[in-house]
């Protein structure tokens, strides 16, 4: 007997198509009779937060959303959680509409606000825990394997028995991560996990998201300014601006986008030469660190190292990309908000 | 109604989780709450210093408006120790706290109702309980079944008619932002209302707090059945027996008015 064979177009789990949310922000005009005026007849500015906003996710994906302030993240993450109800377009996510079914959307989601925290401030965090298992109606068992295993993983067992107020920015942050998962979801949604985080909790809250999304399959939605989370984690990056997406692809793609340009970074001897020629600028001058610009693609990259090497003394020398920041702000100044 | 279990349970879950972290500052627990018996107390030596100079209040004795003055602060209190959430919810707007609980899968009544339990208002139950139980006693209440039933359904009605004065106050919060003082004068201010005899008031003001905000059914009117007293009102006779239906039917009111609330939240977004 053979079974009929089913082709299974794969369905993206996060689908938003045609984003678009306007606020009304009562205008409010200065001095106490324009004061008294906006009471009588307030005057009222549309303000276009997302303009048309479509991209989709597949399951497993670890996406960096980036964009200036008030380029519209915030708004496309609240669309996604369930939390706002856009003016038109479409979300889907794993085949419900969020804020239309927001009890069994959130249920299957995580969220971690970095600057917020979800742990009930004079309780240990063990009973933040165990609070967010009645939450979330997660079966027992299921509960204590999945917590077990987070405790073991962010290295959690310490601060269990120790009330949130007292755990630090770092410790607080593993927590929050914990409890944001302690119900498998299976997005989760992170706005700026390491803002204020020093350099060791930063690693370590990396790699638990690495780990969480290669190991589990979480699909994991990452909000940021900071662009060493983005560089050490996502395969791919979204960049929205005015509403708008600008560039949707690979980190090295989004480089491509802006420049082809590389930077030659020599450090030279003390009584050496400048560097000095047609085919490159001085970005910087630091000391004896001298940092050029310059185009591989009119410039070839042996024969400017070898003339800058007869030209001046040079003690060292390497070739970068320019850093991903400076890619972002040229981005972001493109936009002309 | 699974449902309805389960959301109980997580409330009780709640309030006892409150109660073990207010436990953690005993002594500002036991403070406040002493400060709220006295504070409370004195208001009532107040109105005791003003009967003992004129007698009487248009036919009302000490005693009996002691019964109302209690009643109208048992009421309160729970209210307060329950609907607290509600009543400090413009914070949570304001900072953002309540787009933390709309990723929460529960309905939010809940989610900000089980936020705060202030069990240090046991010092004004207490004294209102005080006051109810010295006026039962001098007036030498004959309790009967009916007369029981009057006040203990005069109480929870009262409790859930201020709940969902809070609920309603929180709700303006979804278009303001801002906490509107002004709920405070239906709340606090009826809580002072209902301490005295409806009759002393002027009739506009009587059938606001009769008709607009059910305060008078669940005071002045079950409190005159329970004294035999006619009331002045113009209610038929059974009235004061419906009365905590009244307040129940309000405190669902309120609900619904929040639900409509959050939807306008979720669309204008803050």
């Amino acid at each position: 007997m053979t079974l009929p064979v089913v082709y299974c177009l794969p369905v993206p789990q996060i689908i938003v198509e045609n984003l678009v949310k306007t606020y009304q922000v009562a205008e409010r005009p200065i001095g106490v009779l324009g004061g008294l005026k906006a009471l009588a007849w307030p005057r009222y500015k549309t303000v276009t937060a997302l303009e048309g906003v479509s991209f989709s996710l597949e399951s497993g994906e670890l996406v960096g959303y980036i964009g200036p302030n008030g380029a519209g993240k915030s708004t496309t993450v609240k669309a996604l959680t369930g939390i706002l109800v856009p003016d038109s377009g479409r979300v889907e996510v794993m085949g419900r509409i969020p804020w239309k079914e927001r009890v069994a959307h959130v249920a299957r989601i995580g969220v971690v606000f970095g600057q917020r925290s979800q742990l009930w401030w004079d309780l240990p965090t063990i009973e933040s825990f165990d609070l967010l298992k009645e939450i979330y109606k997660t079966p027992t068992p299921k509960y204590v394997q999945t917590r077990d295993e987070l405790v073991d993983r962010l290295s959690l067992s310490e601060l269990l028995n120790v009330p949130v107020r007292q755990l630090s920015l770092g410790q607080r942050m593993r927590c929050e991560l914990a409890a944001s998962l302690l119900h498998s979801p299976d997005i989760l949604f992170l706005d700026e996990p390491t803002i204020g985080l020093d350099a060791v909790s930063k690693l370590a809250v990396r790699d638990f998201m690495r780990v969480l999304n290669r190991e589990r399959g979480v699909t994991v939605i990452l909000t940021t300014h900071d662009m060493d989370d983005i560089e050490a984690l996502c395969s791919r990056v979204i960049l929205i601006a005015g509403g708008k997406i600008l560039s949707d692809g690979s980190l090295s793609s989004l480089r491509a986008q802006v420049t082809q340009e590389r930077w030659l970074i020599v450090d030279l001897e003390e009584q050496s030469a400048p560097p000095c020629g047609q085919d490159f600028e001085i970005v910087s001058q630091q000391g004896d660190r001298f940092t050029l610009r310059y185009q591989p693609a009119q410039t070839d990259t042996a024969g400017l190292i070898g003339r800058i090497a007869a030209q001046c003394s040079v003690r060292d020398l390497r070739v970068e990309e320019p850093p991903i920041e400076e890619i972002i702000a040229r981005l972001y100044g493109g936009a002309g908000k | 109604m699974k449902d309805l279990r389960d959301n109980f349970r997580l409330y009780l879950l709640c309030i006892a989780l409150s109660l073990r972290g207010q436990m953690q500052y005993r002594a500002s627990f036991f403070l406040y709450s002493l400060g709220q018996f006295v504070a409370i107390g004195i208001e009532f030596i107040g109105l005791w210093a003003l009967f003992h100079r004129f007698g009487n209040l248009k036919g009302w004795t000490l005693a009996e408006v002691a019964l109302l003055y209690g009643m109208a602060n048992v009421a309160f209190s729970i209210a307060d120790t329950f609907g607290r959430g509600f009543d400090t919810f413009s914070g949570l707007v304001k900072n953002g706290e309540f787009d933390r609980l709309l990723t929460r899968p529960r309905p939010t009544t809940l989610m900000v109702a089980a936020r705060e339990f202030p069990a240090m208002r046991i010092g004004r139950l207490l004294q209102g309980a005080i006051v109810l139980v010295w006026a039962a006693i001098a007036l030498q209440v004959h309790w009967t079944i009916p007369k029981i039933f009057l006040l203990v359904g005069a109480i929870i009605g009262g409790a859930c008619t201020f709940i969902g004065l809070f609920v309603l106050q929180a709700t303006l919060c979804f278009w303001t932002i801002e906490s509107l003082e002004i709920v405070n004068a239906v709340t606090y201010g009826g809580t002072l209302t209902a301490q005295y005899p409806m009759t002393i008031y002027r009739p506009w003001f009587r059938y606001f707090f009769t008709f607009v905000i059910p305060l008078a059914c669940l005071n002045y009117i079950p409190v005159s059945a329970l004294l035999d007293r006619q009331a002045t009102l113009g209610v038929p006779e059974a009235f004061p027996y419906f009365a905590p239906f009244i307040g129940v039917l309000f405190l669902l009111m309120s609900l619904r008015v929040w639900k409509f609330g959050e939807r306008k939240y979720c669309s204008t977004g803050s």
